[in-house]
């Protein structure tokens, strides 16, 4: 090497660290904050993770990336829908990646393990993601984990007494066999009940269940009505095969069984889904100038998203807000085991696109649920008609909190 | 006996001394679950490369085990649960877990190749139904959930430092019994099975009796790292035995190497370190990818794994060295 070269190269190193420096000090001012966001990429959930991963950025890309002048920098991690792959991917988001504040899971179970694991972590903030189990506020609540969204049991309320309204005295309830749907239809039960409706059997089938022939033959002459509290693809193959078997009884969903591509459904029996009822903290319809605002900036954001953002975006937008409302309500200072922030976000009210949400004293959402019906509008589409908005439902559904029990096979009972 | 070489001090003292400068997430997240599912795929290394019969049921024969701990000893659940002291119920997850892998061995050891895989998967699957299907013992799909090591001797064994040292120490006893296993008579005849089985039978050796033996041993190194694998993960779910687990038992069984007893925990600790950092190397919706793409490289430019690397490398960098049935073995596997 020689000597100019020598020279060159000192003075690059020499620029290079004084870069270093001046981008360091650039940074030690306002260094980033850094949130993890986890939702299911892999597995059953994949389609609906991808787009709860779109409504999240929505809310940071609302405040152009950046909160209380401190850039956001968001970590991503997958799982798929397992609660110890979860678990997994969230411990290394807080304890490799150093997260100040988490966002994630999906769904019910791996919301459970993660508010177990957030026990752990205590200088940690845990926010929701779209888990939607009774338990995981409910049961053992932790001290650190926050969830901006009602659950599945809070999504039905007001379903019991449209039912009855519609003159359903006697249902048959036909749901999968896990805890979402327990809340469900407890949320469901809880009201229809009081009210004086009876339902005198409950059919509970797999997850991922293809043959329904046996519950279908179990279906009592004298019921008035189905509620039918199945996902995606067993929605569909229940319909088609109830139709197979000449069922002509009128239909009640749970919050993800009237969902698009059931109302896309094909088959002969597409008619009679029009009177269909069902309750969801979402409703494509409703006319509110915010959630207009809201379904507006979505489509702008995400050409390739959902022609209206789903159940998994909103509810992934509403805890992210949360998140970055919360931060920016105490000017980005996580200081003291974020105690001050964890004040802020307990005193936090959501002003969300489908009206305001508030916490309880375990930390979990009160807010607003939609009762819809299926309509039919003069092309001959179906669509989710709003029936009624309902504010203000509190996890235990009006229920005093020592009196309530979370939902199972049998309870709420009323045969 | 090998005699102990240099580099085996030299990764003990590494395995022990890891802890005090790793992070808690590198001890218990890459390491103790490295070292608890490097057991469970042992017992199929064991069964696999010494034995040769591809079992598929042993992520089953390991989540019986944890199933088994969570029934028997403490866990928050709606099922049953019937609080027995920890070690106690330990003991009788693993023995009812022993029991379950003679079963499964004794039905499919008169099988051969792609049967064998097909009746272990079979009964896999139907395991994992089962516990899905099943409220009364196994409570569902949710599982049983919180199941946790004890506190002794005033530690608590699910803080990363005990237990990163528990299942090292479990995983160590487990990977010498095997080496040792395979140099007794028992592990010779097995192995002579493998390659002749008519012949061993000529011989007067007892070739069902040998296999199904050999399923046994098997399970105990299962349910070991089962009962480990359980208090890592706190839950064990039908999630947990499903075929995923299934197969990805199989996947680090192959990604290690069968030659050598210590493939199966190489495997682990690759199948980890992808299992988490996969997702910073690439789009974030395509980091699967990553998982796939290494595994196919390293088994397709490798006869054996991770373990067909190391063996070509030192083929090319020492001279003939005399030695144990090990490298003898290494060298008639990879002599061409």
């Amino acid at each position: 090497m020689d000597s100019r070269k020598k020279t060159v190269v000192r003075a690059l190193v020499v620029v290079a660290a004084v870069l270093a420096i001046v981008s360091g000090a650039a940074i030690a001012q306002a260094p980033p904050v850094k949130i993890g966001l986890l939702a299911t990429l892999e597995g059953p959930f994949a389609a609906g993770g991808q787009d709860g991963m779109r409504g999240a950025e929505l809310a940071v890309k609302q405040r152009n990336g950046v909160v209380a002048g401190r850039k956001i920098e968001i970590i991503k991690a997958s799982s798929d829908a397992k609660p110890d792959v979860a678990v997994n991917a969230t411990r290394k988001l807080v304890e490799q990646d150093k997260v100040d504040v988490m966002v994630g899971p999906l769904s019910g179970s791996e919301g459970i393990a993660v508010k177990e694991y957030s026990k752990t972590q205590p200088n940690i903030t845990f926010i929701n993601g779209s888990s939607g189990a009774q338990g995981a506020t409910l049961q053992s609540p932790s001290p650190n984990f926050f969830r901006f969204n009602t659950d599945g049991g809070q999504w039905m309320v007001g379903v019991g007494k449209a039912a009855l309204d519609k003159g359903y005295k006697r249902v048959m309830i036909i749901a999968e066999d896990y805890a979402f749907p327990y809340s469900q239809v407890q949320g469901f039960m809880t009201e229809y009940c009081k009210l004086g409706g009876k339902v005198p059997v409950k059919a509970w089938v797999p997850l991922g269940g293809k043959d329904y022939s046996s519950v279908i033959a179990r279906i009592p002459k004298d019921v008035d009505a189905l509620v039918v509290v199945l996902g995606g693809a067993d929605a569909v193959n229940f319909l088609n095969q109830y139709e197979q078997a000449g069922g002509d009884k009128p239909m009640v969903g749970g919050s993800i069984t009237v969902s698009q591509d059931i109302l896309n459904y094909k088959g002969k029996r597409r008619d009679s889904l029009v009177g269909t009822i069902a309750g969801a903290p979402i409703a494509d319809a409703y006319e509110a100038p915010e959630w207009k605002a809201f379904v507006a900036d979505y489509k702008k954001n995400f050409p390739d998203g959902y022609p209206s953002p789903s159940l998994f975006a909103l509810v992934y937008y509403l805890n992210m807000k949360a998140t970055l409302d919360g931060l920016e309500a105490v000017k980005g200072d996580l200081s003291d085991g974020q105690k001050k922030y964890r004040d802020a976000l307990t005193k936090l009210v959501l002003k969300s696109p489908v009206g305001d949400v508030k916490l309880d004293a375990n930390r979990q959402a009160i807010g607003t649920t939609f009762v819809t019906e299926v309509v039919k509008d003069s092309q001959g589409n179906l669509y989710n008609k709003v029936l009624k908005k309902i504010d203000n439902v509190n996890q235990t559904l009006g229920v005093p909190p020592a009196e309530f029990k979370i939902g199972s096979r049998d309870e709420p009972n009323c045969p | 006996m090998n005699p102990i070489r240099v580099r085996h001090v030299l990764v003990l003292a590494f395995l022990v001394a890891y802890p005090w400068f790793a992070t808690p997430f590198f001890t218990f997240q890459i390491g103790a679950q490295s070292l608890a599912l490097g057991l469970i795929a042992l017992s199929l290394t064991f069964l696999a490369g010494s034995g040769g019969m591809i079992s598929l049921a042993q992520m089953t024969v390991a989540g019986l085990a944890g199933y088994m701990v969570a029934i028997f000893g403490t866990a928050a659940t709606n099922g049953v649960t019937l609080g027995w002291p920890w070690w106690l119920a330990v003991l009788i997850a693993i023995a009812i877990a022993v029991v379950a892998a003679a079963f499964i061995g004794w039905l499919s050891v008169r099988t051969e190749g792609i049967y064998t895989i097909m009746i272990t998967l079979a009964i896999g699957v139907a395991f994992y139904y089962l516990t899905l299907q099943n409220y009364a013992v196994f409570n569902g799909f949710q599982g049983e959930q919180e199941v946790f090591p004890p506190t002794l001797a005033g530690i608590y064994w699910r803080d990363s430092k005990p237990f990163y040292y528990l299942t090292l120490a479990c995983a160590l006893v487990g990977y010498l019994f095997v080496v040792y296993l395979l140099r007794t008579p028992f592990g010779i005849a097995l192995q002579g099975i493998r390659d002749n089985a008519r012949r061993m039978q000529a011989l007067g050796f007892n070739v069902t009796a040998h296999r199904v033996a050999a399923y046994a041993v098997a399970g105990a190194l299962a349910a070991v790292g089962g009962v480990l694998f359980t208090w890592y993960n706190g839950l064990v779910t039908p999630g947990s035995v499903g075929t995923g687990w299934l197969i990805n038992i199989l996947v680090i069984a192959v990604l290690g190497g069968m030659g050598h007893p210590i493939g199966a925990f190489l495997g682990a600790i690759v199948f980890v370190l992808l299992q988490n950092f996969a997702i910073d190397v690439i789009n974030r919706e395509r980091f699967n990818l990553v998982i796939g793409v290494v595994f196919l490289i390293i088994v397709l430019f490798s006869r054996d794994g991770l373990l067909g690397w190391w063996a070509a490398l030192r083929a090319r960098m020492s001279t003939q060295r005399g030695g144990s049935p090990w490298t003898a073995a290494r060298k008639r596997l990879y002599a061409r």
